[in-house]
C-alpha cells in the first residue's frame, strides 16, 4: 500500500471524491492554479476544470457565503479558508447561516459545506498563521468541527465530511502536513464522525488530545514508559466521543488533556466537565490540562513558549500520576 | 424621455516620467535637488533593504518575508508625499515606506525575524503593518474620521494591494470613508497579482480606481512605477482630505517583480516573460535616468550611495539579531492589568522554564 503525508492523502480523497461525485466543487483562494499555498490542491484544476476547481477571489466571508448557496442548489462545495487567521471574517455566514440553515427551515433545506482550513503553530509563521481557532466553531451549534492528526484518518474523515448532510469545518494542522507518511488506501473508506481513537491502551492514566497536538502527546509518552497512559485522539470535536473519554477515565481514574487552542474555554473545559459528570467518582486525581495560554499566539521567537511540547506534557502526565 | 443616461464618469490616467526617463515638464512638480535626492536615496536603500532581507530568509534568519521589489515608487513617493503628522497604514510589503517613514531598520527586521517586540520601535502616526488582508482599511476611515471630529489637521493614509478590493472590509471603508467624507487616501498598489490570482480574475471592472466613483469620491490610476507621478497624485489627494474636500482612492499601477512571499512559486502561475516586460518599466531605473539629466546623479555618486545603505542595512541587520525577545512579554502587554489567570499560566511557564534548565 502507497504511503502518504497528510496533504498527498486529503489531496486523494479530494480527487477519488470528486471522481466519484458530480456535485463536488472546490474553491478558495489559489486552489487551483495555484494549487494552495500548501499545494493540497494541487492537480486538480487539470483533472477537474475551472468550474469544479475555483479559484475566488480574495474574500473569505465571500468564498463561504456563496458555497452556503451552492450547497443550497445541490452541490457539495469544499471551500478553502487559506489560513485559520482568516477564518473570523467566515464566522457570521457559519454561526448566522451555514450551522442554521436545516434548523430554521425546519428541514426544508440544508446545508452539506465543508470548510477545509490549516490551522496551528509550529512553522515559524507569520501573525495570523499560526492560531488554534478550533474553539470558536465548537461553538456554534449545528457546525461540526474535525481535526485528522494522521494521513489515514484525513483521508477518511474528509470523505465523511464531504458525505456529511451538514455543515463541516475541517481542520487540517499544518505542522502534520508533511510531518510523516503512513499507508493510506486507495479507493473508498470512511472515518466515521464523532469517533474518537484509543492510539493506546493503558490503565494509569487517560490523555486526551486532538490534531497536531496528538504528535505531541505520543513523544511524550516517550518519556514517561513506566507510566501505562490511553492516549485518545478525539478526531472530532462536534460532535464529541464523550462515551470513549468517560469509559476510559472510569478505568484509569486519571487524566490530562492536552491542546493547542487558548486554555480558557478550550475543549479541555467541556471534557472536564464531562468527566465531571459521568467519572467524578472514579477520579483519583484533578484532572490537568496542558495548553496554549490565553494570549495571542507569539511570533516564532517566543513561538516553542507558548506551545506544549513533549516535556510539558510529560510533566503533566508525572503529576497527575504521582498525585 | 422615460430612459436617459444619468450618469458618466471617468478616470484618469497619471504618468510624468516615461520608462526611458522622460519627464512631462507640463506636469513636473517642483522638487528641489535635496527632495530628489532623498527620493532616489530612499529608493536605493528599499531595494538593497530587500535584498538583504531575501538573503536572510534564505539562510533561515527569516521568516517568511514579502518581497517589496519594483515598489519602489509607489511607495516612496507616496510616504513623502505625506507630512509627518499624517496617519500611516502599511500593509505586509510596506517595508520601504516604513524606512521613508523613519521606522529604524531595526525593527522591521526584527519584526520579520519574529518578534512583536519589533512594534515597540513605532509610534504615532505609525500604524502596526496589517497582515491580514484589507482589515487596515476601516481603521484608517476610523482614524481619518477622529481627526475631522476632533478638528485636527491631518490625513490618513493607507496602503493595501489588489486582492484587498475584494473583501467586504474594503468596501465598507470606501462607503464610510464616502458618507462621512472622512480626510483619508486610498493607496492602492495594483502589483497585478494576489498571490497566484491576476489582477483580471480579481475584478471584473476595467481599472481598480473606478471603484471610488461608486462611494461616490474620485478615483485616479497612477503609474506607480513613477515615482513623481505617485508623489504628485498622493501629494494632491491628502492636501483635498487636509481642506475638507475628502477620500480619494489611488490606484498604483504597479508589478510584483518577486515571490509573493518567500513561500511562494510564481512560476506556477505567470510567465517569465511577462516579468521580463515589467523589469523594462523599473522605478529606480526611470528615476536614475532621469537625476542623471538633472546632473544629480553619476556613478561615483551611485557608488557611494550604495556603500553608504549597504553599511546601514549591515548596521541594521547586526542590532536587530543581537535582541533576545522577553518571554514575559507574551503576557504582558495582552491587558493593560495582567488579570490572575495569565498572571499564574506566566508564573507556569517561568517555573517550566527554570525546571528544564535544572534537568
Amino acid at each position: 500500500m502507497v504511503k502518504l503525508n497528510m496533504v498527498q492523502a486529503i489531496n486523494l480523497a479530494l480527487r477519488e471524491e470528486m471522481e466519484k461525485d458530480p456535485s463536488v466543487v472546490i474553491m478558495g483562494e489559489d486552489v487551483g492554479v495555484d494549487g494552495g499555498v500548501f499545494r493540497v490542491t494541487e492537480g486538480l484544476l487539470d483533472k477537474f476544470g475551472s468550474e469544479r476547481v475555483i479559484d475566488t477571489p480574495l474574500a473569505e466571508s465571500g468564498i463561504v457565503g456563496t458555497a452556503i448557496g451552492m450547497a443550497i442548489m445541490g452541490l457539495k462545495p469544499v471551500a478553502e479558508i487559506q489560513f485559520e487567521g482568516f477564518s473570523y471574517m467566515t464566522i457570521d455566514q457559519l454561526a448566522a447561516h451555514a450551522s442554521r440553515i436545516r434548523y430554521r427551515s425546519r428541514g426544508v433545506y440544508h446545508c452539506p459545506l465543508v470548510i477545509r482550513s490549516p490551522y496551528g503553530g509550529g512553522v515559524r509563521a507569520l501573525e495570523h498563521h499560526s492560531e488554534a481557532v478550533a474553539t470558536f466553531y465548537i461553538h456554534i451549534p449545528g457546525l461540526k468541527v474535525v481535526m485528522p492528526s494522521s494521513p489515514y484518518d484525513a483521508k477518511g474523515l474528509l470523505l465523511s465530511s464531504i458525505r456529511d448532510p451538514d455543515p463541516v469545518f475541517y481542520f487540517e494542522p499544518k505542522k502534520l502536513y508533511r510531518a510523516f507518511k503512513e499507508e493510506v488506501p486507495e479507493g473508498d473508506y470512511t472515518v466515521p464522525l464523532g469517533a474518537a481513537k484509543k492510539l493506546t491502551e493503558g490503565d494509569d492514566l487517560t490523555l486526551i488530545s486532538w490534531g497536531s497536538m496528538v504528535r505531541v502527546c505520543q513523544e511524550a509518552l516517550e518519556k514517561v514508559k513506566d507510566i501505562s497512559v490511553e492516549l485518545i485522539d478525539l478526531r472530532t470535536l462536534s460532535p464529541f466521543d464523550e462515551k470513549t473519554v468517560t469509559e476510559s477515565v472510569r478505568k484509569t481514574g486519571r487524566a490530562v488533556v492536552v491542546h493547542e487552542e487558548p486554555r480558557t474555554l478550550g475543549f479541555g473545559a467541556e471534557i472536564i466537565a464531562r468527566i465531571n459528570e459521568k467519572a467524578f467518582l472514579y477520579l483519583e486525581a484533578p484532572v490537568k490540562r496542558v495548553t496554549g495560554y490565553d494570549v495571542p499566539v507569539p511570533l516564532p521567537k517566543l513561538e516553542d513558549y507558548y506551545l506544549p511540547d513533549a516535556e510539558k506534557v510529560s510533566y503533566a502526565i508525572k503529576e497527575v500520576a504521582e498525585f | 424621455m422615460p430612459r436617459q443616461k444619468i450618469l458618466e464618469m471617468s478616470v484618469d490616467w497619471l504618468q510624468i516620467l516615461d520608462p526611458e526617463g522622460n519627464v512631462d515638464e507640463d506636469l513636473e512638480p517642483a522638487l528641489d535637488k535635496e527632495t530628489l535626492e532623498k527620493f532616489y536615496r530612499n529608493m536605493v536603500l528599499m531595494r538593497l533593504f530587500d535584498d538583504k532581507a531575501l538573503k536572510l530568509q534564505r539562510q533561515g534568519r527569516m521568516l517568511t518575508y514579502g518581497s517589496c521589489l519594483g515598489h519602489e515608487a509607489c511607495q516612496i513617493g507616496s510616504v513623502f508625499a505625506m507630512r509627518p503628522e499624517d496617519w500611516f497604514f502599511p500593509y505586509f510589503r510596506q517595508h520601504g515606506a516604513q524606512i521613508a517613514r523613519g521606522i529604524p531598520m531595526k525593527f522591521i527586521y526584527m519584526y520579520w525575524m519574529g518578534t512583536e517586540d519589533a512594534n515597540m520601535g513605532l509610534a504615532p502616526p505609525n500604524f502596526t503593518v496589517a497582515i491580514p488582508v484589507s482589515t487596515q482599511i476601516l481603521h484608517a476611515v476610523g482614524v481619518a474620521w477622529a481627526a475631522k471630529i476632533k478638528k485636527q489637521d491631518i490625513a490618513a493614509a493607507v496602503y493595501f494591494g489588489d486582492g484587498a478590493t475584494s473583501e467586504g472590509d474594503f468596501h465598507e471603508g470606501m462607503n464610510f470613508a464616502g458618507v462621512f467624507k472622512t480626510p483619508v487616501v486610498f493607496l492602492c498598489e495594483n502589483n497585478q497579482y494576489a498571490i497566484s490570482l491576476p489582477r483580471e480574475k480579481q475584478t471584473a471592472s476595467k481599472t481598480l480606481a473606478q471603484k471610488a466613483l461608486a462611494y461616490g469620491f474620485d478615483g485616479i490610476q497612477v503609474d506607480g512605477n513613477d515615482v513623481l507621478a505617485v508623489y504628485s497624485a498622493t501629494k494632491e489627494a491628502l492636501d483635498k482630505a487636509r481642506s475638507g474636500g475628502g477620500p480619494t482612492f489611488i490606484e498604483y499601477f504597479t508589478y510584483r517583480l518577486g515571490a509573493h512571499t518567500t513561500s511562494d512559486d510564481p512560476t506556477k502561475y505567470r510567465e517569465n516573460a511577462e516579468v521580463e516586460e515589467w523589469k523594462k518599466k523599473d522605478p529606480v531605473k526611470r528615476f536614475r535616468i532621469y537625476l542623471e539629466k538633472k546632473g544629480i546623479w553619476s556613478q561615483g555618486y551611485e557608488d557611494n550611495l550604495i556603500k553608504e545603505c549597504s553599511d546601514l542595512i549591515e548596521k541594521a541587520v547586526e542590532e536587530a539579531e543581537a535582541y533576545t525577545p522577553v518571554v514575559e512579554n507574551m503576557f504582558r502587554y495582552v491587558y493593560e492589568e495582567m488579570p490572575p489567570n495569565l498572571k499564574e499560566q506566566m508564573d507556569e511557564l517561568m517555573s517550566f522554564i527554570a525546571k528544564k534548565k535544572g534537568e
